[in-house]
């Protein structure tokens, strides 16, 4: 027998039985479709987030005080003053790090903002001036502060769109005054709505890092340096350069015993490629439970079908047919429905991620593009297959072990 | 020339813990282009025979050589292969592939064969031709008198050309008419075609179309005789 037979014997089997052919397809296809589904949707999630990452630049290096934890429990290393002026001062040397062309202290507090009787929950983030470059952040309207507003520490604010809707219930907030701590700040600049990116600025206050520290912070440590490495420059040689003068700033001789840490953004990409990556397969993982329960429909189905067409087994054997073809006939129809609902679930699923695609960009402003999940294309494919191999084989060899006068017999 | 050779064929089955014996022992011998019926109360084991005869099952003992071969010891592949070239079945129930046109279920046996395909629609058109459904070519089973379908089931048997043809209870679903019918058709095939024709039926008036009456009586042969005035279906079906 040709496969091309054995090919039309298993249409035609499937073909008298419409109703039970198409109810097992379905159980795959919901299987491979929730597998498609969340092997694009992670790829989406993860291109989403790498692009935010590396629209920071991939020049940019990231100092952050305290050590890293040890152990989940050791969360006091990560609250630390570590961070001083003087060790800005050190960067800022061209003798310790040649290659920098920019470093940032970054502040952070949380505060609530006062507007005549309007108050709403804050979030007060201090830089310089170059932030509205590197963060690529620009008022909608107004402007940025300046590096004299950083020097003489003004009193002027950038506002989130948030807060500005909050405070001002659509009035033009510009040179308005708000309050902070009962200090009085003066806004310069409102955001555009940043669309829910990875760092909110709708519902934050911004200004400079010195105002932040004198007036609200009263402290003289900084959250994180943002240093930015000059064109051209190895920025691993720069992010060495930054952890030697920090160590030597610090008077640290083990570099075990460091009391901050140094970041690329390639380091925060790649953990953060590392963490969307892990989280895809876990669903993956749940999905495919729906794909198993799918195969142990088709080993069901194929049973019942060999127990209802034990007659046929015996026809076709008394006809010339051996073990080998009845074994192919049966095992190609398990095959079929399991390639067939592989093909809808990958479609199913492709285009079901595609309208989510279409609904965050479009309907939400979310910067999301549709990923095909060739991963999960290939992946669900040979499954669906291997599972029709797997659970059809069982019910294939009982067809092909059957005598034909036991099948001939069967009423 | 001897189609069949029979020598002290048995089968016993294991039911349990007693064997049960359908075939005590048969010997017989059948020529070439002969037309034999077997009949029997049920359970005397003709079906069993048959079975053994149409290579669908191995006896327990005996020798059984078929078509000049000693078949007795022939592995499962060997019988599917024998089978498919040098017998036609017919059944009592038909057993059409339903959803299958009347052509599709003759070409059945030649999908198994080592038949060119290129041949294959020549030779079961010719088949069913020969069985008088020229017309019915493109119907499916569902859409055919029990008559018709038996001789669909005729043209499949006729489709690899065998030398032999196995009957059993070839008319037993059917009625009357019909039943003349397919025993006219089986007699031409045994008259015309010289095809050797085993069947099996517990009707004496069906069995009178043969040449020969095999009884068989709790697992042995009881009488083997020549039928003195056989019946000529085809003259009863024009009456």
């Amino acid at each position: 027998m040709t496969w091309k037979h054995v090919f039309k014997a298993s249409v035609t089997g499937l073909d008298t039985n419409r109703s039970r052919s198409f109810l097992t397809i379905f159980g795959i296809v919901i299987g491979i479709t929730a597998i498609m589904l969340v092997v694009s949707l992670g790829a989406g999630a993860q291109n989403l987030i790498l692009s935010q990452v590396q629209g920071l630049g991939t020049q940019t290096i990231v100092a952050i005080p305290g050590r890293e934890p040890t152990s989940p429990t050791d969360i006091s290393s990560l609250f630390s003053d570590s961070l001083k002026p003087k060790d800005l001062t050190a960067l800022e040397n061209k003798t310790n790090v040649p290659g920098l062309k920019e470093a940032m202290p970054e502040v952070i507090g949380a505060g609530v903002a006062v507007y005549g009787s309007n108050t709403y929950q804050v979030t007060v983030l201090g830089a310089t001036d170059i932030m509205a470059e590197i963060l690529d952040i620009h008022p909608a309207e107004g402007d940025f502060f300046t590096a004299d507003d950083v020097l003489s520490q003004s009193d002027v604010v950038v506002i989130g769109s948030k807060v500005a809707d909050k405070l001002f219930d659509g009035a033009d907030p510009l040179n308005q005054k708000i309050e902070i701590k009962n200090k009085s700040f003066r806004i310069i600049g409102v955001l555009a709505p940043s669309g829910g990116g990875l760092i909110n600025f709708d519902e934050m206050v911004l200004m400079p890092y010195t105002t932040a520290q004198t007036y609200l912070l009263g402290t003289k440590y900084f959250n994180r340096i943002i240093i930015e490495a000059a064109d051209g420059q190895s920025v691993d040689v720069v992010a060495n350069d930054v952890t030697l003068t920090l160590r030597e700033s610090h008077n640290i001789t083990d570099p075990s015993k460091d009391d901050f840490s140094v970041q690329t953004q390639q380091d925060l990409a790649s953990r953060l490629s590392t963490i969307t990556t892990a989280l895809t397969w876990f669903l993956v993982a749940v999905a495919s439970i729906a794909l198993f329960v799918g195969g142990v429909g088709i080993m069901n189905i194929m049973l019942v079908a060999v127990t209802e067409r034990t007659r046929e087994i015996g026809l076709r054997k008394a006809l010339g047919a051996t073990n080998r073809d009845i074994l192919s006939q049966f095992l190609l129809e398990a095959v079929l429905l399991t390639a067939i609902g592989g093909i809808v679930g990958i479609l199913l699923g492709a285009g079901l991620a595609f309208l989510i695609a279409l609904g965050l960009s479009k309907g939400l402003g979310i910067a999301w593009q549709f990923v095909f999940p060739w991963t999960g294309a290939i992946l669900g494919f040979s499954v669906s297959a291997a599972i029709g191999l797997v659970f059809g084989g069982y019910p294939a060899s009982q067809a092909a072990k059957k005598s034909p006068i036991e099948a001939l017999r069967y009423e | 020339m001897n189609i069949i050779e029979v020598n002290d064929l048995k089968k016993e089955y294991y039911d349990g813990e007693e064997p049960t014996i359908a075939l005590a022992g048969v010997t017989f011998s059948v020529r070439q282009g002969e037309f034999v019926a077997i009949m029997g109360p049920s359970g005397s084991g003709k079906s069993t025979l048959l079975h053994l005869l149409g290579l669908l099952d191995q006896p327990t003992s005996g020798t059984y050589s078929f078509n000049g071969r000693e078949v007795s010891s022939f592995a499962p592949n060997e019988l599917a292969s024998l089978r498919n070239k040098e017998i036609g079945f017919v059944f009592q129930a038909f057993n059409l592939l339903p959803r299958t046109s009347v052509l599709e279920n003759v070409k059945l046996p030649l999908i198994y064969s080592d038949v060119p395909e290129s041949e294959w629609d020549a030779r079961a058109k010719k088949a069913v031709e020969d069985v008088g459904l020229g017309h019915r070519m493109h119907h499916e089973p569902s859409e055919l008198s029990g008559g018709e379908k038996q001789r669909v089931a005729i043209a499949r048997a006729l489709v690899t050309n065998p030398a032999i043809i196995f009957a059993d209870e070839p008319t037993g679903n059917l009625d009357s008419k019909s039943g003349k019918k397919v025993m006219s058709i089986i007699q031409d095939l045994n008259e015309r075609q010289g095809k050797t024709i085993v069947l099996i039926t517990h009707e004496t008036s069906t069995a009178e179309h043969s040449e020969r009456i095999l009884r068989l009586m709790d697992g042995v042969i009881e009488s083997d005789v020549k039928v003195e005035h056989r019946l000529t279906a085809s003259d009863e079906y024009v009456k």
